[in-house]
């Protein structure tokens, strides 16, 4: 990695989607060369419409399981919860370990067919990580910091924003890109429990041997994965502090 | 100044009770650094973590100017306190200027007086602030961020330090360095300090009084060259070693034992001494010269006393029974 220390800050980071885009034209190519780019094109309108539910689909999930994932890895970190932290992390665990289908199949029979149930589903399987990694990374802050903290007068709240947290914030994103890729990746499934999003296009595609179809709902749902895991690697490089992020440590 | 009465910890376990502190009591005068010395596990650390309310005391009072600290409010108590641990415990997530302003911060100090604070400690600690001020706690050496963590203690300027084994951390030359700056600023600063130790020499070094513990009580509480001249019982004799009369040599100084006999001869090849010269260098070339007396100049050269052997056997004698009472 000594041509990394030649480079602007983040541009090791970028390396993968430079390679990734190279790939991508290829196969861009190879479509336009096989004609299916053409068969493609007629579903623009619906790869549109799609594309904005499934967005939905993915924003409010992911967005609620940010959310409700650090609240909860904050709130099972504190002090008083040490008896139940445990315990719950491991319910955590073996929640993990579900399938997302079977996820979105529990949320179906509770709550029908729909949006709402394909949102929820999606919350569940994308909270996990978070909470896991939220919890585990404010814990391993070491313990003299927090006792550092204290005999200066930091209130518990001070504690927590500016010590705790700061230090969590890496691994804290970890687990939140990890958790978008789930989510991404498992949000065209959620056309099967009536969902809608880009899922239509490809299991219709699947069903029908129409791969022009199928494509047309698989290629922006591989861009939206690449462009979310971007977007949340740039953030937790620019976001977590230097002195705690070993990314910017070259 | 600090006043303990009575103070002590009770830790509760299933078969009773642990004592960790058992009616200690002492006082400690504005300005004056005090070493709790003892071996591990003997409370000196848990006093300490009382001072600032880290820990609850049981039983017992903590006076700080004569004001009793279980009226006021922890947080605020801990902000007018500096507090310095083995561990440094500098935020990994803040430079080295966001360190030091922590407390000002709390206190809502503006954010160009803390960038100043930080800049003048940093300069105080030996630290070029430009070199220093942004950098992030990973790329400092062990040293510098023992200084750093002293100067974020002094960071709001409180008139009492609380210090755990401050200079453990670091290793043995680096730390005689930061002692003797830590002296020198603590010359001109008097804070009052409470500065926990496990080591004798670092205590005979730093202190004006050695609060010595074992076992949760306080065995003596004396001057340095009260403890090594006579230690109150047998424990802080062998804790104290039985070379103590060597360690006290370093706390006494020529002018304590000097005489004004100008007529001392000073021969030829004898080195002449410095009132301000402790005794160990003293005690050195009276051994390695084979002289009974010193000729002590001023800072000019003038023969302003002597020193002789007789002196300081009789100056070590003062306090006890010397050597053959351990």
């Amino acid at each position: 990695m000594t041509a990394a220390t030649h480079s602007l800050p983040g541009q090791r980071s970028m390396m993968p989607y430079v390679v990734l885009g190279a790939i991508a034209l290829g196969i861009v190519w190879l479509l336009i060369a096989s004609g299916l780019w053409n068969d493609m094109l007629k579903f623009r309108k619906d790869v549109l419409y799609l594309s904005k539910q499934h967005l939905i689909l993915v924003g409010i999930s992911g967005a609620a399981a940010i959310v409700s994932g650090v609240a909860l890895g904050v709130w099972l970190s504190r002090p008083w919860m040490r008896r139940w932290a445990e315990p719950t992390i491991q319910l955590v665990n073996m929640a993990t370990s579900i399938p997302t289908l079977g996820k979105l199949a529990l949320m179906m029979t509770l709550l029908g067919i729909g949006p709402l149930p394909a949102i929820a589903g999606l919350w569940i399987a994308t909270l996990l990580p978070i909470v896991r990694n939220t919890f585990v990374g404010i814990r391993s802050v070491p313990d003299h910091l927090i006792d550092a903290a204290q005999g200066m007068g930091m209130s518990p709240a001070a504690i927590l924003t500016r010590v705790e947290l700061p230090n969590a914030l890496f691994v804290m994103f970890a687990g939140i890109r990890t958790a978008m890729a789930v989510n991404v990746g498992t949000a065209p499934i959620a056309f099967l429990i009536g969902g809608g999003g880009l899922g239509e296009l490809i299991f219709t595609g699947i069903d029908l041997q129409d791969y022009a179809m199928l494509l047309a709902g698989a290629i922006p749902t591989a861009l939206l994965a690449v462009i979310v895991d971007f977007l949340f690697g740039q953030a937790q490089y620019w976001l977590v502090p230097r002195g705690v992020n070993p990314l910017r440590n070259v | 100044m600090i006043r303990l009465e009575g103070l002590s910890k009770i830790y509760p376990t299933a078969s009773g009770g642990m004592t960790s502190v058992d009616n200690v009591s002492f006082e400690v005068g504005a300005g004056e650094t005090c070493v709790l010395l003892g071996p591990s596990g003997c409370g000196k650390t848990t006093t300490l973590r009382m001072i600032n309310r880290l820990v609850t005391p049981t039983r017992g009072k903590i006076f700080i100017d004569g004001r009793d600290t279980d009226a006021s409010d922890p947080v605020e108590l801990r902000r007018t306190i500096g507090y310095v641990i083995q561990q440094i415990g500098l935020f990994p997530n803040m430079t080295v200027a966001e360190n030091i302003a922590v407390v000002p911060r709390l206190l809502k100090w503006d954010a160009r007086r803390m960038r100043k604070r930080a800049e003048e400690l940093l300069a105080m600690l030996a630290l070029d602030p430009k070199t220093f001020a942004d950098r992030y706690p990973n790329e400092l050496s062990g040293g510098q961020a023992q200084r750093v963590g002293v100067a974020r203690a002094l960071a709001a300027d409180p008139p009492v330090l609380l210090m755990d084994e401050p200079f453990g951390a670091v290793d043995p030359v680096n730390r005689e360095v930061i002692q003797d700056e830590f002296l020198r600023m603590q010359k001109s600063l008097r804070k009052t300090v409470l500065f926990v130790s496990h080591d004798i020499d670092e205590a005979v070094k730093m202190a004006d009084r050695i609060a010595i513990f074992r076992a949760g009580k306080l065995e003596q509480y004396a001057a340095p060259d009260e403890l090594l001249g006579r230690p109150a019982n047998d424990f802080v004799a062998g804790f104290v070693g039985s070379d103590r009369t060597l360690k006290r040599l370093r706390r006494i100084h020529v002018s304590d034992v000097m005489s004004d006999d100008r007529a001392a001869k000073h021969m030829d090849g004898t080195p002449t001494v410095q009132p301000h010269d402790d005794l160990r260098r003293v005690a050195t070339l009276f051994l390695e010269y084979g002289v009974d007396a010193l000729a002590c100049v001023d800072a000019d050269g003038r023969v302003v006393g002597s020193v002789s052997r007789a002196a300081v056997a009789s100056r070590l004698g003062t306090a006890g029974g010397g050597e053959t009472a351990a």
